[in-house]
């Protein structure tokens, strides 16, 4: 049995519907792109394998069980990273980041939020409050998160949006990197990106 | 625990100081214009002193309600929140404390100088220090969840009133009647203790029913 099973999932918006019988199943060390045009359902997809959303028709699994009946459990493995990064602009690049994993029940010190930043290239602006950061450094700040929260499953809702092309290589690696460690991955990208570890599957979208 | 909730919180509170500060001056200057309106006829002062000041705490807590979700849902935290392995309703629940310690803490520090005005007795300024101290977490607890229902509604800001403010009467009437009570000889504690069972009440329940409205108003 497959560790993520999505079966028959069907979503409606309003009186329209998205899509339906949608089918996938995702194991270790596996990578799948959801693809399709604006409007087609990618979000409202990958709202629903947070939990976020409930589809109208089908389940989604997660080792065999339901994730609505799992919750916590099943929160404490995924991280979900939307189009909103959830950065607020108040506080510092820093702040941001430790305050972020705290919520997904991983506390860093400062030490190792500086080496995540580090890492996300954003070395010496940790102390910057993020409103006078730009739109990139801000997704760097939200993508930080990811080398911080060692959860198997990510779901990334266009990763790669406002990145320029040596973050758009930095995240090819991370990915890479975690798809070895044997981590999942759901993602959109209207962006080709060449993910060479692991299967990669292409969910299409109408 | 949901301690670093309040820390986060009030550290945002400490970077937008004038959301605080409006908060706290709404309520001064609501409660300083009435004597300046009906005059300076002390008896009358006296009585409708409690009243007053508590319907001032219940607006101005009301007015930063609309905050206490928003900026949250806007930038993406909420999510993340309803994503947490932490109990939502421990994170609403210290949500709803930082809420109460940013608005909620100051009216209670200033109502005893404000209470001056009316020329209230100590021990009636006393009570009246003592019921807001009781009751203001409560307007926090229960406002939460008007704010969680209306998250992202144009035009919430008036909802949210609607729905809040008839949860708020029982609040207002035992807490401006524990003054009066207190003012007639009767002696404010039935008034208090059931203040205080409201407020263990609605600690229970306020976080658990926000937290259900949360996740219905981000599906």
């Amino acid at each position: 049995m497959s560790i993520l099973q999505g079966s028959d999932l069907e979503c409606v918006r309003g009186d329209r519907r998205l899509f339906r019988d949608i089918n996938f199943s995702l194991n270790a060390g596996e990578l799948l792109q959801v693809h399709g045009p604006n409007g087609s359902g990618k979000t409202s997809l990958l709202r629903m394998l947070c939990g976020l959303a409930t589809p109208v028709h089908g389940k989604i699994c997660w080792h065999g069980t339901d994730i609505r009946s799992l919750k916590g459990d099943y929160y404490g493995a995924i991280t979900y990273l939307g189009h909103l990064s959830g950065v607020k602009d108040d506080l510092t690049a820093i702040e941001n980041l430790r305050i972020s994993s705290a919520l997904s029940g991983v506390e860093i010190d400062a030490e190792k939020a500086h080496g995540a930043l580090q890492h996300m290239g954003l070395g010496g602006r940790e102390l910057l409050p993020a409103k006078v950061l730009s739109q990139g450094q801000r997704r760097r700040v939200a993508l930080a998160r990811l080398l911080v929260c060692g959860t198997v499953l990510w779901i990334l809702d266009e990763p790669l949006a406002a990145l320029d092309s040596a973050a758009v290589k930095l995240m090819q690696s991370l990915l890479e990197q975690h798809l070895g460690q044997g981590g999942m991955v759901v993602m959109t990208t209207h962006q080709e990106i060449d993910i060479t570890t692991g299967a990669t599957q292409r969910l299409q979208l109408t | 625990m949901s301690l670093w909730v309040i820390q986060r919180d009030l550290l945002l509170a400490m970077r937008r100081r004038s959301d605080v500060l409006t908060t706290l001056f709404f309520f001064i200057i609501v409660v300083s214009l009435f004597p300046l309106g009906v005059g300076p006829e002390i008896n009358m002062l006296r009585t409708m002193a409690p009243g007053v000041v508590w319907v001032a705490a219940l607006l101005a807590s009301m007015l930063s309600l609309g905050r206490m979700f928003s900026s949250d849902y806007l930038d993406g935290t909420l999510e993340q929140m309803l994503l947490s392995p932490q109990s939502l309703s421990m994170l609403v629940l210290g949500k709803a404390l930082a809420h109460w310690l940013v608005t909620g803490v100051p009216l209670v520090l200033m109502s005893p100088v404000l209470g001056i005005q009316y020329d209230l007795s100590a021990d009636a300024l006393l009570v009246l220090t003592a019921s807001l101290l009781l009751g203001t977490p409560v307007l926090s607890l229960i406002g939460a969840i008007g704010a969680a229902l209306t998250l992202g509604l144009r035009g919430g800001g008036v909802l949210v009133s609607l729905l809040v403010l008839p949860l708020y009467i029982p609040v207002l009437i035992f807490g401006a009647g524990a003054v009066e009570a207190s003012a007639a000889g009767l002696g404010a504690s039935a008034h208090l203790s059931l203040l205080g069972a409201f407020l263990l009440a609605s600690l229970v329940l306020a976080p658990w029913a926000t937290a259900v409205s949360l996740r219905i108003s981000m599906e």
